[in-house]
């Protein structure tokens, strides 16, 4: 058998590895899981328009705050509010010039049940629900704009002794459709199929009643010198990313 | 730097809820341990299968089936609607039945095996003597297997205080009714509020160690089943 010193393999392996990270482009994400499906069409056409391949990982943006902080390797990070980009800028662990909104979250009203919401959230006002299923206001930013909804409609102390909190949008939106909450402040794009909201029944929040739900995406100092991190962070400027962002239901700056 | 009124609140919801879990599963895993221990049923693999089915599905996986199945068109949310006591998600007794159903395994297996260890023999010499079924069972079986049944409870109660995905699921995290202790440090965490899940993070694992502590240390050197 053929002998190697470990100098030889080392420098064998290194070489490997930086021919094949030039080669493939490739992106390290970590995405917020309420921008998960945008995301997946949103990396298919970014592999098409550039090469680059876009690695994502979804989750909750507290996790991902976490993770990063103690080294995880991502390289570009679309979090679900801008506290914790900022935050991570902050800390230097992200490039503060890069940091911009890439999407503003749209609340919706919605009852798996037809006919119930309709547009003067009369059920809402009238207390004709069982549960009223939010996003946790302490970890989620739609849990924060639904108070803030309740908050003007002058519901709140009414609606609280009903809350169930989701610890994520997502858990809220389970909550809802699984018929155990009857109604539930959840996102648009959650319920949003190609432009309309095909199940159950719902109220679109207009946005003046809360405060803007920015979305922020930062690169991530580990992504400093990855090309395809910039290419990234610019193709989700392009009209491309920005119509498929619109068709989800989030709105745009 | 302390506990807030939502983790003193969190803490004794969780004891409660461990306590009296721990208290239903000894109830109903006690005779289905039994069961699986004596029969030679063609029915005793599917059974023991389905009880240790709740170790294969992740744990919000499992919830969110039974909220499925709670809910107002699941089976047992139908099942509790007919019975005039409205839907379990979101209440204290839907995280009771919840924990029951998750932390069966660990409490029928310890007491299945203890009892297959004994055998038949100590309950047909019990018999001779004309002890009927139940006063075998406590005069004979219970004690004879008595460190089965302290494994199944502490298993129990500290898989309860331990569990996550299911209550999350089921819970609907509302103060003082669903929101318990590992619920409580995540939100700590994810408000990256670490200070406060660190409080009661280091909390939990002292309280643990110590009850794990005296209970193993009463339970040594009580005679141990030999098979």
């Amino acid at each position: 058998m053929m002998r190697y010193n470990m100098k030889q393999v080392v420098v064998g392996v290194a070489a490997f590895l930086a021919a094949v990270a030039a080669q493939a482009g490739e992106v390290q994400m970590a995405v917020a899981a309420n921008f998960t499906a945008p995301m997946k069409q949103i990396a298919a056409e970014f592999e098409q328009a550039t090469g680059h391949k876009a690695l994502v990982a979804y989750g909750a943006t507290g996790k991902f705050y976490a993770q990063i902080a103690n080294g995880a390797p991502f390289e570009v990070f679309l979090a679900a509010d801008n506290r914790v980009p900022a935050k991570l800028a902050e800390e230097g662990r992200a490039l503060a010039d890069t940091r911009f909104t890439y999407a503003l979250g749209t609340l919706v009203l919605w009852s798996a049940k037809a006919g119930l919401v309709d547009e003067q959230a009369s059920a809402l006002r009238e207390g004709r629900y069982n549960k009223l299923a939010i996003a946790n206001p302490r970890v989620a930013p739609y849990g924060v704009g639904a108070v803030e909804v309740l908050t003007a409609l002058g519901l709140l102390e009414a609606a609280t002794p009903r809350f169930v909190r989701g610890e994520n949008i997502a858990q809220t939106y389970q909550f809802v459709s699984t018929g155990n909450a009857d109604l539930g402040f959840v996102a648009l794009s959650q319920v949003m199929e190609e432009g309309r909201i095909p199940k159950g029944s719902a109220w679109v929040v207009p946005g003046e009643m809360h405060q803007p739900m920015r979305q922020d995406a930062i690169v991530l100092t580990k992504g400093k010198d990855n090309p395809a991190a910039q290419a990234l962070m610019a193709f989700l400027r392009s009209d491309k990313a920005r119509a498929i962002i619109r068709s989800f239901g989030y709105g745009l700056e | 730097m302390g506990f807030s009124d939502g983790d003193l609140a969190a803490i004794w919801l969780t004891l409660r809820l461990a306590s009296i879990t721990t208290l239903l599963l000894l109830l109903i895993g006690t005779p289905i341990a039994w069961w699986l221990a004596r029969t030679r049923s063609f029915w005793k693999g599917p059974v023991g299968a389905v009880v240790a089915l709740p170790l294969v599905l992740p744990p919000t996986v499992l919830g969110f089936y039974l909220l499925l199945a709670m809910g107002p068109h699941g089976p047992v949310g139908q099942f509790t609607q007919w019975l005039g006591i409205g839907l379990l998600p979101f209440t204290f007794w839907g995280l009771v039945v919840a924990s029951v159903f998750y932390s069966l395994p660990f409490v029928v297996q310890p007491i299945q095996n203890a009892i297959e260890a004994l055998g038949p023999r100590p309950m047909e010499v019990a018999a001779t003597l004309r002890a009927g079924p139940w006063d075998c069972f406590w005069s004979v079986v219970v004690p004879l297997t008595r460190p089965g049944f302290f494994t199944a409870a502490i298993l129990g109660f500290a898989h309860t205080v331990g569990e996550f995905g299911v209550v999350l699921m089921i819970g609907g995290n509302i103060p003082g009714v669903t929101s318990v202790i590992s619920v409580q440090i995540y939100d700590h965490v994810e408000a990256m509020d670490y200070a406060q899940a660190h409080w009661l993070a280091g909390a939990m694992v002292i309280f643990s160690f110590l009850i794990l502590l005296v209970l193993y240390s009463f339970n040594r050197g009580k005679p141990q089943v030999s098979p």
